[in-house]
């Protein structure tokens, strides 16, 4: 048989997958083609540089980090409901925002309810839209507010030369940091990536600062604000900050020339 | 701090949250190694890693106690890859192989390198990486689930949801790629 064999053969049988006559017939044709074999070979190289490089490993201290982002977004076992809260002012906080949005969208609902046994007509199905992406800029908004807060309280912190105190900044940056997940996800799933960017960088440091101890060292807090001001997230966070703001002035303006218009 | 995965995972499943935060410490790296694999970016591998460890966490009730809870988490990470590229199917945009050699081009790299840079493993590990971030997303987890997960053919094709074929074409796409952007260096 004097058919080489393709580079797609190789393949195969270098793994094992070729079906079990053209099997044999490729160990076969290997033994006796010294330019099939030279290409196997070249083959096997590379595989096993491949296979020689180091995977890529995470940064130290990725386990806190890691904790700091997954803890907050564990669903509760069974120590019973009223601990969580009692034990956690900040899931506390956290929660009571949900319940607030919640209900600002309840109120939404009624606000724009349609009547009852009246089905929904398009303009009253694209008002209800319209109140509900009004709620959602403005938590938006509001959650960049927040993290904002944390970011100035940390880049101006006192300059002290023992410790410094800054469990307030991390008890707020736990709670931040979920929230910031979602809103970077439905910035992703939205097709919003510049928000999206924005949000990860501004999440990476809110997940540094939840996993850090309560009093960390004047080096380690210099470490933090060269990050902030490095990457000018203040800035960019205050950019975001605004369009989100120009956004709900606009949704604002829509909303209520639709409710004049029916 | 619980002395075993197993005993974690019993204080875990009755609501101890530092027992499962010891199986994080414990495992969040391996994760992140084979995410970061699959994925091609540490902020995709960092996204798995969460959601893999959040799967779990929802999952322990159903964990044989007699299973590895490394192996058993290990397979989420992988459905968790899997999940999070066929999500993103429309950045399908990995460059051509030929294209790597235009981004090397530039590069003082691109000189033959001597025996001695390339036996430094983080020399090494950007080649491959290099290498690998020219494969889509398809073709680069296709080739990790076969190449560095054994996982045969019939496998991926079933994880990723591509027929037989189409999987198959994947991982020689992928090799082929592979071959072009190392083999200079490999035979050098």
């Amino acid at each position: 048989m004097n058919l080489h064999l393709t580079d797609d053969d190789l393949v195969l049988h270098y793994y094992g997958e070729m079906p079990g006559p053209d099997e044999a017939r490729a160990e076969l044709h290997l033994a006796g083609c010294a330019a099939c074999q030279t290409n196997y070979t070249k083959l096997q190289r590379v595989m096993a540089f491949v296979d020689s490089a180091p995977a890529i490993e995470a940064e130290p201290g990725f386990e806190r980090v890691a904790w700091a982002r997954l803890e907050p977004v564990l669903p509760r076992r069974q120590r019973g409901w009223l601990a969580w809260f009692v034990f956690s002012p900040a899931r506390l906080a956290f929660t009571a925002g949900i319940v607030m949005l919640i209900g600002a969208a309840f109120v939404a609902g009624r606000m724009t309810r349609t009547p009852a046994g009246v089905a929904g007509t398009p303009a009253q199905v694209a008002s209800v839209e319209k109140v509900r992406e009004r709620i959602l800029l403005i938590d938006l908004g509001e959650h960049l507010d927040r993290s904002q807060m944390v970011l100035v309280e940390l880049v101006s912190a006192g300059d002290s030369k023992g410790d410094v105190d800054i469990s307030m900044e991390q008890s707020r940056a736990e709670q931040l940091v979920a929230a910031n997940r979602l809103y970077r996800q439905t910035a992703l799933s939205t097709g919003d990536a510049r928000m999206a960017s924005v949000l990860d960088e501004l999440e990476r440091v809110l997940v540094d600062i939840a996993a850090s101890p309560s009093t960390v060292s004047q080096e380690d807090l210099d470490i933090v604000r060269r990050r902030i001001e490095s990457k000018e997230l203040l800035f960019k966070v205050r950019v975001v900050s605004s369009q989100v703001r120009e956004r709900q002035k606009a949704a604002i303006q829509r909303t209520t020339q639709t409710t004049l218009g029916s | 701090m619980p002395q075993t995965d197993a005993s974690a995972v019993a204080l875990a499943r009755d609501g101890d949250s530092d027992a499962f935060r010891a199986l994080v410490d414990r495992h969040s790296r391996a994760v992140y190694r084979l995410a970061h694999r699959m994925t091609g970016n540490p902020q995709d591998a960092e996204d798995v890693v969460q959601e893999t460890f959040l799967k779990a966490y929802r999952q322990l009730g159903r964990f044989e106690s007699r299973a590895n809870f490394g192996t058993w988490l290990h397979r989420i990470a992988v459905n968790c890859s899997i999940d999070l590229i066929r999500g993103r199917k429309h950045q399908e945009m990995g460059q051509d192989a030929n294209d790597l050699e235009l981004l090397d081009g530039g590069d003082d790299q691109r000189v033959d390198p001597s025996p001695e840079r390339l036996m430094l493993s983080s020399e090494v590990q950007e080649r491959v990486g290099r290498a690998m971030g020219g494969l889509t997303a398809m073709e680069r987890a296709a080739f990790v689930l076969r190449h560095f997960e054994g996982q045969s053919i019939e496998e991926i094709s079933k994880a990723l949801g591509l027929k037989t074929n189409a999987a198959k074409h994947s991982i020689f796409r992928a090799v082929r790629k592979m071959r072009q952007a190392l083999e200079p260096f490999v035979e050098s």
